[in-house]
């Protein structure tokens, strides 16, 4: 479940909302949909929450090949 | 300059020229064959008179050229002309008699290098227009939330800076690679053009914002090359071209997924808002929540209406209870006018009765009579208002009498 893309989550979440806010549904399908656009809020929050803050520049060593390490901006960044 | 210099030698062989006879000769053969031509050199000792005439040397490794531009001229030129710029001048060969000088009368100049940039650059663009470099059908559109996301530009310009910091202020939480390459100089574009490639070959990149800080046009050079051009059609991951001001526009823009204005921008552009998409998750789920609340709202609305409608089934019941009410209300009208009618009774007769009590006729019954004056008829309470011997008439309670006035007494 929590492969799901945050853009597919947060796509249909407003698909849902949408389909909800017509009105057209029977309870139980729109208490079904509810459930699962509840689910889709939670994994966006989630995501939003637990994606990781990196700054990483790459490096080449003797073979040429490409290495990341962390990056410290040279200069005294003010922000 | 051979024919010249083969005709003053034919005239020498033929005749002794005067000074101002053989300066007359030169300079109508120079004039002659060098009426319009171009020139180019590096400009020195640049002066402008105070008639506003410039004057200067026009010179390469191994020769000089004097040059005169008029105002009228120099006022057209797009640029600045000054010592040291390479130019290319377009003009007359002038002799000045009394000098026995030539120099060149320009008429048009243009900075050599930038010219040659700039041809470059619309021949290119040309070129990779055609050959489809530019469509907006190859355009890769770039990703609403990326995760990682490469950068390739100069470890130390500004550009770097200007992206991390706005990165950081809208969406901090992502993963950033810098690829560092040189922007400018020999092997610039090469470079550019390999990191391109070379993030193509690392796993899980969502974007990249390929590009450098402002400079002149020579500084955004390497952008304007071939090999960056088709390293960035030629990449899978989508790229942002993000390259010096706004107003620069170099091939990198034009064969990129999406054009950024400048650094600044790319950084907007790549990451939305974090703020903004959590207050949309918000409201999206406020949203649901509303709309599933309506709809059991009305659900059990429509339930208790059902529900009320079960009264029908004891149809007489409503019709039975109506009309006891409506007898009940027959008997209260009814109860409350005949109390009204008596109380009106009671308050008529109490009336009549101090009615009878005022009646003069009522007071004339106890022996009272009224005393009026004739022939008017008016009511005598004094003597005064009688003379003797007039009439005046009496009324008693039965009848009336007629009398003369035989005597006044106080």
């Amino acid at each position: 479940m929590s492969e799901i893309k945050f853009e597919k989550a947060l796509k249909r979440l407003e698909e849902i909302v949408e389909e909800l806010e017509k009105g057209e549904l029977d309870l139980d399908r729109s208490l079904q949909i509810f459930e699962e656009g509840i689910k889709m809020s939670r994994i966006c929050s989630k995501k939003l929450q637990e994606a990781e803050k990196k700054i990483e520049i790459l490096t080449k060593n003797e073979s040429g090949k490409l290495k990341a390490e962390l990056f410290e901006p040279s200069e005294d960044d003010a922000s | 300059m051979e024919l010249s210099e083969t005709s003053i030698t034919e005239l020498a062989e033929r005749e002794i020229y005067t000074v101002s006879e053989l300066t007359r000769a030169v300079k109508f053969v120079l004039e002659e064959n060098f009426h319009d031509i171009w020139v180019e050199g590096e400009i020195s000792n640049f002066k402008v008179s105070n008639s506003g005439h410039a004057y200067f040397t026009l010179k390469d490794e191994e020769s000089q050229l004097r040059v005169v531009l008029f105002r009228l001229n120099k006022r057209l030129l797009k640029f600045e002309p000054d010592d040291g710029l390479h130019v290319i001048v377009r003009g007359r060969i002038s002799v000045y008699e009394a000098r026995g000088e030539y120099q060149l009368i320009a008429d048009y100049m243009e900075p050599k290098g930038i010219g040659a940039l700039q041809l470059a650059f619309e021949q290119l663009k040309e070129k990779l227009f055609k050959e489809g470099l530019f469509d907006e059908a190859h355009k890769k559109p770039i990703p609403d939330f990326p995760n990682k996301i490469a950068i390739v530009t100069s470890p130390t310009g500004a550009a770097i800076r200007d992206i991390l910091r706005i990165i950081g202020r809208r969406f901090p939480n992502v993963h950033i690679i810098i690829y560092p390459v040189m922007v400018q100089g020999e092997g610039a574009a090469e470079g550019i053009a390999m990191a391109i490639a070379e993030l193509n070959g690392l796993s899980d990149i969502d974007v990249m914002i390929v590009g450098r800080g402002g400079g002149s046009i020579e500084d955004l050079g390497a952008f304007n090359e071939e090999v960056v051009a088709r390293a960035i059609y030629n990449s899978h991951i989508p790229v942002i071209s993000a390259v010096g001001h706004e107003i620069d526009y170099t091939i990198s823009d034009f064969v990129a997924d999406l054009r950024a204005p400048t650094p600044s921008a790319a950084a907007e552009l790549v990451v939305r808002d974090r703020r903004e998409v959590i207050q949309n998750i918000t409201s999206l789920e406020k949203r649901l929540i509303n709309a599933v609340q309506n709809k059991v709202y009305i659900l059990k609305g429509n339930l208790t209406g059902l529900q009320e409608r079960r009264v029908l089934k004891s149809p007489f019941d409503k019709i039975y209870e109506l009309q006891q009410r409506v007898d009940e209300m027959e008997l209260r009208i009814k109860k409350t006018i005949n109390h009204r009618i008596e109380m009106l009774d009671k308050e008529l007769s109490g009336i009549t009765g101090r009615l009878d009590a005022l009646s003069p006729l009522a007071v004339m019954k106890r022996g009272y009579s009224i005393c009026r004056r004739l022939p008017d008829m008016k009511i005598i309470k004094d003597i005064s208002e009688v003379e003797k011997g007039g009439e005046v008439n009496i009324k008693l309670h039965k009848g009336e009498l007629f009398c003369h006035v035989a005597e006044r007494k106080q």
